[in-house]
Order: C-alpha cells, then structure tokens, then sequence
C-alpha cells in the first residue's frame, strides 16, 4: 500500500503549483485553473486521510468541496466574462481600481 | 380584547404597517404617502394610550410583559423582552405623540423624496420605542444601534448643505459611544449568564471596581447621546443641518434615549458606582447647564441658540437624576424629560416655520416679526416661556423639583451644585430672550421681513397639542408624576439599600 | 360666610382674559374695556365680601383648589396644591390690587383709545387688555397662595405682565428697539432676584420638610433655635427675591427703563401693585423675619438707602414718568424700611396709600402726556412736521398747564402733596407712622435717612408741579394741550379722594388697619404718634416744596433754560442727572463680561478645542488611513502572496510553537 506521505507529498506539491500559479500569472482564467489546483490537492489529501482513518467525513467533505468549486466556477467564469465586456482585458494586473 | 397580550409589540412594529403601505405607493403620491404616514403614526399612539390604559399606577414593577428566548450564546441568554414601567411609559407616549406632530410639520416643508423621508420617519419610530420598552439588554442595543440609522439618512439626504458632514459626525459620536457600551453589555451578559435587565438586576453582587468601569462603559455612550458637556459637538451640527420634523424628534426624543438610558442602566444596574461617581456626573452636568447657557447667548443661528440650549436643559436632567435619593429629583428629571420634548420639539417646529418663510435662521436679518406674525409671535412667546421655566408652566414644575431634590440630596455637595445650577435659570431667560428680541421684537427694518403670511391653520394645528400639554404640565401634572412614582419609589429604595450597604 | 368665593378673585380676571382673547375682535374698544374692567371689578366685589367674612371671622382660611405637585418618596414628599389663603393680609392686597386695579382699568379704555392711534396699531387695544387681566389674575395668585411656590408662581407671573406690558410697544423707543430691551432688562434683573428666592425656598424646605406658610410659621421658632444660621440664610436670600421684585438697590436699575410701558402700566403695576409685592413678601413672612434681627436691620437699611439714593435720582430727571419712577424706587424703600425694622402694619400701610397716590400720580401724568401728544398734533397740523424729535414727556416742553388741563393739575396736586406728606393727606399719615416706628424700634440711622429722603420727596415733587404746571408753556405743544375725556378723568377724582382720605385708614390711636393685620401677623406694636416727630416732618415737607418754590415757581424756567439747581449743585447734579452712572457701572461690571465670557467660551472653547479635539480625532484617523493605503496595491497577486505568507506564518506557529 502506498504510504501516507506519498499522497500528502503529492497533495503538497499540487498545492504549491497552484499557489505559485495564483501569484505568478496574469490571465485570470489561468489564476481560476490554479485556484481549483489548490482545491483539488486538498481534495487529495482529504480523500488521503479518509482512507488512513477509515473513515467517510472525509470523502464526503470532497463531495462538499467540489460543489462549492463548481458553484465557485459558475460564479467566477460570470463575473470574468463580465468584466473582460466591460475592460475589454482578463488582465489582473490591470483591474485595479481597488488601489488605496 | 385579547390584544393585550402582544401590545407592546403591537405598538413598537406597527410603523411597519405604514412602510409597507408607502412602498406600494408611487414617489409622485406625495400626499397619499404623507397621510399613510400620519394615519400611522396616529394609530401608534392610539395604541400606546391603549398602553396607558392598561398600566396600573401602582405596580412598580414591568408591565405588559413579552419575553421569548431569542439566541441562547455562551451560557447567557438573550430574550426578545419588552415591558413597560414608570421609567418608561411617559417616554414611550412622548414618542408615539411627537412623531405625528413632526410629520404635519413637513406637509410643506418636505417636497424631495416623500416617499424615503416618510419611510425612515416610520422605521426611526420603531427603533425610539423599542428603546423605551427593550428589557433585555442586547435588544436594547440592537434598538439603539437602529434608531441611529434612519437618522443618519434623514440628515444627511433632507438635510442642509452641511449635511453630509453632520450625519457622520452624529453618527461617529454615537457609534464611538455605543462600542463601550457593547462591550460592557458583553461582559456583563457573559458574566451574569444572562442578558435580561430585571435578572441582572435581581442577581446584582458585582464587585465594586467591575460596577465602577461597567458604570464608565454605559455612562460614555449614554453622556454622547444625552449629551453631556464635553461629548456635545455633535448636537449643533446635527441640529443645525437636520430639516425641522428631524430636529424635532432629535431633540424631543432622541437625546432623551441618552438620559433615560442612565436611569435605567447605570442607576438600575450599578447602584454602587452611581453613588460614588454621583458627585462627578453631578458636578459634570452642572458645567453642562452653565456652558451650554453662555454658549447659546452668542449664537447668531437660531437653530444652534436652541441646540445649545439643549445641553443647558438636559443638564438639568442629569443633575436630577444624579441627585439619587431623596427621589424628589428623579421624578422630577423624568418629567423634565417629557417637558423637555414638549417644549423644544415646539421650539424647533416655531424656527422651522419661519425658516420656510424667510429661508434664515440668523436672527440679525429677522426682527420685529411679530408686528406682521401676531399668531405665530405669540405662540412663540409661549413657547419660549415655557422653556424658560415660567411657573404656571411644563418646564417649571421639573426644574423646580430637580433643583429642590438635588439641594436635599444625600450627594456630596449638592447643595451648591443646585445652587450653581439654579443660575442657569437666570442664563435661561437671558438667551432666550435675547432671542425673542431679536426676532420678534424691535421695528422691521428688514424690507424682506414685512411681507410674511402669518400661521396657516395647519401649522397652528402642529403647535397646539404642544401648547395643551405645557400647560397641563405645567398646572396639573399630578397624573404624570402618579405614572412616574411608584417605579422610582423602588428604585431610590435599591440605591437607599446599595448606600446602607457601601457604607459598612 | 362668603370664604368659598375666595378662588373668583383668580377666575374672574381668568374668565376676562380668555373672553377677550377668543372673541374680542369682535368686541369693539368699549366692549374689550367693558369686560376687562368688569372682571377687576367682579375680582374687586369678591374682595370686599372676603374683607366682610373676615370682619366677622378673623382667622385665617385656606380654600383648597386642586393638587398640583404631588411627589412622593420614601424619603421626603413635595405635595403642594393650588389653594387660596384669605386672612387679612392677602385680603389687604387683594383690596388693594383689584381697587386700584379697576380704577386703573377704567382709565386704560380712554387712555389707551388714543395711544393705539398714537402709536399707529389699533389692533393692539385687546392686546393690551388680555395682558391687564393677565397681571390681576398673576398678582391675585401672589397675593393668595397658601405656600411659598403659589406666591413664585405669581411672582414670576407679574413679572411676565411687566416684560409685556413694558414691551407693550415694542417696536418703539430709542433704536425702535429701547422699548423691548427696557423689557428684557425688567425680566432679567427680576429673574436674579427670583434666583433668590428659589434658594430660599430651597432652605426653607430642607428646615422646614415644608413651602406652606402654616407649616413653616408655626414651626419657625423652634427651627431657628436648633438652626439658627438658616433662617438668616433664608431671610437674606429671600431679601435679595424682594430687591428684585421692589425695585431696591442693588436691582432697582430696571424699573426706571420700565417706564416705557403705557403709563396705565406704570401706574398698576410698576408702581401701585407689582413693586409692592417684595414688601408684601417680608410682611407675609414676618415669623422668620422676627426671628433673624441681622437680616432685619440687612432690609431696613437697604430700604433707608434706597429711599435716600432714588430721591437724589429723581430730584435731576425731567422726564415726567422718570421723576415719579425714581420716587417709586425711594417709596418703596420707605416701605421697605418699615418691614425690615419690624414695623410691618406700617410697611402696609404705606403700601396702601402709595398705591393711591402713586396711582393717582401716574395716571395723571399719563393725562398730561397725552393732552401734549394731543396739543403736539394739533401744531403739529399747523406747522408739518417742525418738531419731529418733540418728546411729550419731557417736562422741559411743559408748563402752564395749569389752565389748560383744570381737573388733572388739581388731582396730580392732591396726589403730590399726598406724596410730599403734608397734613391730613394719606402720605402724612402713612410716612408719618414709619418715622414714628423708626425712632420707637431705635434705628437713628435709619430714621435720619427716611427724613433727608422725606425732604428731596417734598423738593422734586414741587419741582416737579411747578415745572408742568405752572408758568408759561414752554412749547407749542404744552400750549394747545387738551383736558381728557371724563372716562380717564372720573377715575382720577375717585384715586384723588382715596389720597386725601387714605389715611384715616390707620389713624394714629386708632390704627385700624393695624389691628386688622394684627390677625395675620403677630407681635405687632401700634406706633406711637409722636408730635414732634409729626412736625419735624412737616416742616422738612415744607422747607421742600419752599425750596422748590423759590428756584422753580418763582421765577419759571425759560424755553430752553439750564435747571437752575445745576448751577447751585454743579458736578453733584450732573451726578444725579445721569443716575450716578450705575446702568453704566452694570454694563461694565456684569453684561460686558458676561458677553466676553461668552464669546470666549463660543468661538475659542467650544469650536476651538472641545469641537476641534472631535475633529482632530478625524483627521488623526485619516493621516493613518491615508498611510495604511499604501498597503493595497491593487495587484491581486501581491494579495495572494500576502494570504500565503499569512498562511505560512499561522502554520509555522502551529508547527513550532
């Protein structure tokens, strides 16, 4: 059987690719992808822990956190539509109007 | 009738009714919406006399009891809890009676956005009675917090060019004030294990330095709101920018939360700390009524004279009720309260109508107005009298009673602080009519003055149940102080028992 | 037994005041005057049937009316009602008050018919009635309380209807605003007084658990022996309420500017009644005062000072309504005097007769002024406007009227020789006993200085007859002037009468009315008549009207002449003619002050720093935001590593803690 930490390793991993991914690039749909990278390393390691502790709360969470990530999709994807009609750009760098 | 039951509420939600009813109608029905407006408010008070009616004058104790379990948080609970005692219901019918007589006054005045004016008129109604009958001491917060809201709208849109300025203004002072206040209710809710004001008071035993700085934490929020020199600031700009029926139910009701708020937390809750900070709130309102008095003599602003003249006033107030015991002041503070309302709501209404006249309040460009206004010189000249104290009068009768009960007190000092005090009713007449004179009085040299139209009936309308009710006061107040004493017979005997006990 | 009208001496003023107020435009002039004039009157009737059950049955009698502050506590109760006290002392004022009252109400329907149109607002004759009622209705209230707050209720209600009254016209006098200041200076100055007097009431509560007059006389005795600091305390504080209200130094600078109220005003209430009332208060509270001997002498010797100050005043002005102002002042000081020393059936007595002649005195003056105004109108149609600044009161503008104006000269004569106390005129009697007391009660002082100011009362009361009355007219005005119609002048007879015969009210060795107040105030001694002292002041009377004589009457000022007394007197007449600068002393001393401090505390204190540390907290939290700002960059990435480092930093402290 795969060890614990191999998962967790891996889960690690995805995580930080998503992280750096979330502040290194500029197109917001890339920044999307990457934030539902982090999701999904957590999924792993939720899914991970589960079957080391037998128990479901954990493969149930993942149920959780994937509809919350479509919801969060659905909404996400409506508002960078909307904002690339209105700044003609998905540029984050660009939308800065919140600058104190 | 099996109303009783859920009267209180009954008269605390049913503005409710009017907001509805003003949503479904279009911005353009301004007159359908004023007359929804007014009919509700009268129907309010229809309801709290039926309040009246059914408050016993001899039970200290709550009546028309409501209580329900509303969010149980840390092992304290919090309860939808309203009642009605001697404390309050002169307060509460203040409020259902002045809210109708401010919005006659806007019949004319008010023009722009009937339908959000009249709304946050209906909803500030809401807030100032569940202020006034909210025995649970989140509830009261939650009230507190939300009366501020609808006057901060009713300023900063309907109000003057200052106006943006004077609602934040008005509402950091309170909000500043409020944040003590919520902390202390926190720590006591969670210390005691209970939010409701009548068990807190029944378990009692904080110790003495905890009471001192629970005392500190209501008495700030309550200082800004009533307000005591040197938490004033706020009161002329608000006043000064507020249009009439808002300075109306500022001054008749909104500053009383702040007075009433001392009587029945800090006196209620710390009888201890009250005691020993007693001399110093005392000593603070006295500075207030002196101040307050000189302050308004140089105004050149109608509005601000009165708005000073409300700190001088509510002095008086706090004075009385930092007199403790014997309970004379007290009685007399919570009739000052009313007197207050009546006198200087019917101040603001007289400064109103002549700023629709003339678009002024500085007195220099006025003058000798009552040689063309004879009706409205002389209901001003009452007015004004009666808030000068004139015996035979409202303001007389509290006055005289603080100022008596405050020299009788067991307070250090307190003699000479009614001494002291006692000049303010010498400061009154001086800066009030000062302001008779230079209004009504003297030849109209102003050409811009000798064309006014004087009162139209429905403004005499606005002024008259004010007028009844300086006089009532003023000659036959004993109905009044029947509805007052009982309940502060038991709490002068809660600070007469904390005195005994804090002296072994 | 009529002791259950007694609350109708208040209602029926009341009943006047609202039937006029609500339908008198409808009225007409002679129905507004009819009603107010009746309701004194009928106020006036009750009076007298009090005066008779009292004749029969001399103790005192409380008729309850309602309950009016009812405060309850454990711990001391405030319960005081509305109840008329008739004994004989109020029913003595009462007398008083709606006698002369009535007169006077009477005089005002003709006087005031041509003052409206003088003044050029006809509307305002109601006006002028509904205030009248008012103040009979006030003063009745003063003088019929049962307990010490009732008398303030009146007290300040007087005080009210002489803010009105004097502010009558108040677009009128210099600036067109003189008038209404001269108001508001009454008010004030009463309102300092009435500061006093609220501490008194504070005293007597805490000695006394009590404000009704039964409670608190009866008890006064042993109070003062266990307290006897506080009776003193009330007595002078209570002094000071009656400076105010009498018109006694230091607070009498108001009455003098009152003048500028219509002259039937004056005569009711700033000088018959009203300014009476502080001596009414000292003799309704003669138990505490007998029993603090050091405030007694305090008044006695504010009321000798007074009497002697005002006199010298009076002796230099020559506005008609100033001189007889000013005598006011030292007559009540008289009376002052009188119940300071203890001599209160004195004090009262004089009180009576002044308010006769007094009265009397003013209305007629108001006569002369308006046979002026009316001679002023008539050149004044003759010539356009010529004299623009012609002041009708100005007794400089005056003379000859003796012929001109046959019944006021011979009534104004009655009432001054009244005043200057010659024999058998009512003020012989009536000055004549407080000397008499004077000298019995040992008070030399007080005694030497009664006289000096019984002599300069004698010296400008005949300036002042000869100046109007007598020689040639100075003006042309004074020269056209006009008798009045009899409804002004039937009054004065009746008034001319009451001071010729006024004092066989209390005869010496009689004493009357001595023995009628002795039912109210106890331990009273009838003075003595002592006759060298009776002669010494007559004599000092007539060496005062002589003097007046031989430098007015003899040979009579010239149109535009200098007072022939400011050529004798020099400096010291110049002194007198501008009051001995004390408005300008209080303007100095008191008001500029009190502006200043104002203004300080306004601008510098409340908008400089008590607003501004407000504001300053503003801004202070602004200066930090606008710092903190700099945090959001905008770039949504550098808030994501700012999460990240936040995260890592939370981890590595769970981890490594």
């Amino acid at each position: 059987m795969v060890p614990l930490s191999y998962y967790l390793m891996l889960s690690a991993v995805m995580f930080f690719l998503g992280v750096l991914g979330v502040m290194l690039r500029r197109n917001a749909i890339i920044i999307f992808m990457s934030l539902e990278l982090m999701f999904n390393a957590a999924n792993l390691a939720f899914v991970a822990f589960a079957l080391y502790y037998h128990s479901l709360s954990g493969q149930i969470f993942v149920f959780f956190v994937m509809t919350v990530a479509a919801a969060e999709v659905a909404v996400g994807l409506a508002l960078i539509v909307a904002i690339f009609r209105t700044k003609h750009s998905i540029n984050v760098d660009q939308l800065s109007s919140l600058k104190g | 009738m099996n109303l009783g039951l859920h009267l209180l509420s009954l008269v605390t939600f049913f503005p409710l009714v009017g907001v509805l009813v003003i949503l479904f109608l279009n911005d353009q029905q301004k007159t359908a919406i004023r007359w929804t407006a007014l009919l509700t408010t009268l129907a309010t008070f229809g309801l709290s006399l039926l309040v009246l009616l059914q408050f016993s004058t001899s039970n200290p104790d709550l009546q028309l009891v409501e209580r329900a379990t509303w969010v149980n948080i840390g092992g304290g609970e919090i309860s939808y809890f309203l009642g009605v005692d001697g404390l309050s219901i002169l307060l509460l019918l203040l409020t259902t009676f002045l809210t109708p007589i401010a919005i006659l006054s806007t019949w004319d005045a008010v023009q722009d956005r009937v339908k959000g004016f009249m709304i946050f008129f209906l909803l500030m109604e809401i807030g100032m009675s569940g202020v006034f009958l909210a025995q649970d001491l989140v509830l009261f917060f939650v009230f507190w917090e939300f009366s501020l809201v609808p006057m901060y709208f009713l300023i900063g849109v309907w109000g003057g060019p200052r106006r943006i300025y004077a609602a934040i203004k008005f509402f950091l002072y309170t909000m500043a004030g409020s944040i003590l206040m919520l902390v202390a209710i926190l720590w006591l809710g969670l210390y005691q294990g209970t939010f409701s004001l009548p068990d807190l008071i029944a378990k009692g035993g904080l110790p003495a330095t905890t009471q001192l700085w629970l005392f500190l934490g209501f008495a700030i929020a309550f200082a800004v709101k009533v307000p005591l020199f040197p938490l004033h600031s706020w009161l002329p700009d608000a006043h000064v920018e507020a249009p009439t029926a808002g300075s109306v139910i500022l001054a008749g009701v909104l500053l009383k939360m702040g007075a009433y708020g001392l009587l029945r937390f800090n006196l209620s809750l710390f009888p201890q700390a009250s005691i020993q900070l007693a001399p110093w709130l005392a000593a603070i309102a006295v500075i207030g009524i002196l101040y307050g008095a000189a302050v308004a003599f140089v105004q050149k602003d109608m509005k601000k004279l009165v708005a000073y003249s409300s700190v001088s006033h509510l002095g008086f107030v706090v004075l009385g009720l930092f007199a403790l015991t014997p309970s004379i002041a007290i009685q007399g503070s919570i009739l000052q309260m009313i007197n207050h309302g009546v006198s200087t709501g019917a101040l603001f209404l007289i400064v109103g109508m002549i700023y629709e006249r003339r678009h002024t309040r500085e007195m220099d460009r006025l003058g000798g107005i009552w040689k063309v206004m004879p009706v409205y010189g002389a209901l001003s000249l009452i007015v004004i009298l009666s808030s000068i104290g004139l015996p035979g009068m409202n303001g007389f009768v509290g006055e005289f009673s603080i100022l008596l009960g405050s020299f009788l007190s067991t307070v250090p000092y307190s003699p000479w602080f009614a001494g002291i005090a006692a000049l303010g009713v010498i400061l009154a007449a001086v800066y009030l009519l000062h302001m008779f004179e230079k209004v009504f009085l003297g030849p109209l040299n102003n050409p811009e003055n000798a064309g006014l139209k004087d009162l139209r009936p429905r403004e005499i309308l606005t002024l008259l149940p004010l007028l009844v009710m300086i006089f009532w006061i003023g000659l036959y107040p004993k109905p009044f102080f029947a509805l007052i004493t009982p309940s502060v017979a038991k709490l002068a005997a809660a600070l007469q028992t904390a005195a005994m006990t804090s002296i072994h | 037994m009529y002791f259950n009208l007694a609350p109708w001496v208040i209602i029926f003023p009341l009943i006047g005041m609202v039937v006029n107020l609500l339908v008198g435009k409808r009225l007409g002039e002679i129905g507004i005057g009819a009603i107010a004039s009746l309701a004194a009157g009928l106020s006036f009737g009750v009076a007298v049937l009090l005066a008779f059950s009292l004749a029969a049955h001399p103790e005192a009698v409380t008729v309850q009316v309602a309950e009016w502050i009812p405060i309850y506590t454990p711990l001391g109760n405030l319960a005081l009602s509305w109840a008329v006290r008739v004994d004989t002392l109020s029913v003595t004022m009462m007398l008083v008050v709606a006698g002369v009252g009535t007169l006077i109400h009477i005089y005002a329907i003709g006087y005031m018919h041509q003052d409206v149109r003088h003044n050029g607002d006809p509307g305002r004759f109601r006006r002028f009635f509904v205030y009248m009622n008012l103040f009979i209705l006030a003063m009745m209230v003063l003088v019929s309380a049962d307990n010490y707050l009732m008398t303030f209720v009146g007290w300040e209600g007087v005080g009210l209807c002489s803010y009105l009254l004097i502010g009558f016209w108040f677009e009128k006098g210099q600036d067109g605003i003189g008038n209404a200041k001269a108001a508001k200076k009454a008010f004030i100055a009463n309102r300092v007084g009435d500061f006093g007097f609220l501490i008194a009431m504070f005293l007597i509560f805490s000695a006394f658990g009590s404000l009704r007059f039964e409670d608190i006389f009866s008890r006064a005795a042993q109070v003062a022996q266990a307290q006897p600091g506080i009776i003193l305390a009330i007595t002078l504080f209570m002094l000071l309420a009656v400076t105010g209200k009498s018109a006694q130094l230091p607070l009498y600078v108001w009455l003098p500017d009152a003048m500028a109220g219509p002259t039937p005003v004056s005569a009711l209430i700033h000088a018959a009644t009203m300014v009476t009332a502080g001596v009414y208060l000292v003799a309704r509270s003669n138990a505490l005062y007998s029993l603090a001997p050091v405030a007694q002498n305090t008044v006695a010797w504010v009321g000798a000072a007074t009497a002697l100050f005002a006199a010298t005043i009076a002796v230099a002005q020559y506005d008609i309504k100033k001189v007889l102002a000013y005598s006011t002042i030292s007559q009540l000081g008289f009376m002052v005097a009188a119940v300071g020393m203890g001599a209160f059936a004195a004090g009262m007595f004089h009180l009576v007769t002044h308010a006769f002649f007094k009265g009397l005195l003013f209305l007629s003056a108001g006569s002369v002024i308006q046979g002026v105004e009316h001679g002023e109108k008539h050149t004044g149609a003759a010539h356009g406007s010529a004299e623009a600044s012609f002041d009708p009161q100005d007794m400089r503008n005056m003379g000859g009227l003796r012929s001109r104006m046959k019944v006021t000269f011979w009534v104004y004569l009655a009432g001054a020789l009244a005043l200057a106390g010659i024999f058998p005129l009512a003020g012989f009697f009536s000055k004549d006993e407080i000397l008499a007391e004077a000298m019995q009660l040992n008070q030399p002082g007080v005694l030497v200085f009664l006289v000096l100011a019984a002599f300069l009362t004698a010296f400008y009361m005949g300036r002042q007859v000869f100046m109007v009355f007598f020689g040639k007219a100075r003006s042309d005005p004074a020269a056209h002037a006009q008798e009045n119609p009899p409804l002004m002048t039937l009054p004065l007879v009746a008034l001319a009468v009451l001071s010729v015969i006024g004092g066989a009210l209390n005869l010496p060795g009689v004493h009357t009315l001595e023995t009628w107040l002795e039912h109210t105030i106890g331990g009273l001694q009838p003075a003595e008549f002592i006759l060298p002292l009776a002669l010494l002041a007559l004599a000092v009377a007539l060496l005062g009207i002589f003097l007046a004589w031989s430098l007015y009457g003899r040979s009579p000022l010239k149109h535009g002449q200098v007072d022939p007394l400011s050529k004798t007197l020099g400096p010291v007449f110049r002194g007198m003619e501008r009051k001995w600068w004390v408005d300008e002393f209080y303007g100095k001393l008191v008001i500029g002050p009190y502006h200043a401090l104002a203004g300080l505390l306004a601008q510098p204190v409340d908008q400089g720093v008590i607003d501004a540390a407000g504001n300053g907290l503003g801004t202070l939290t602004q200066g930090l935001s606008a710092w903190l700002r700099r945090v959001q960059t905008g770039f949504v990435r550098s808030y994501a590593l700012a999460v990240l480092a936040g995260g890592v930093v939370i981890l590595a402290y769970i981890i490594f803690r």
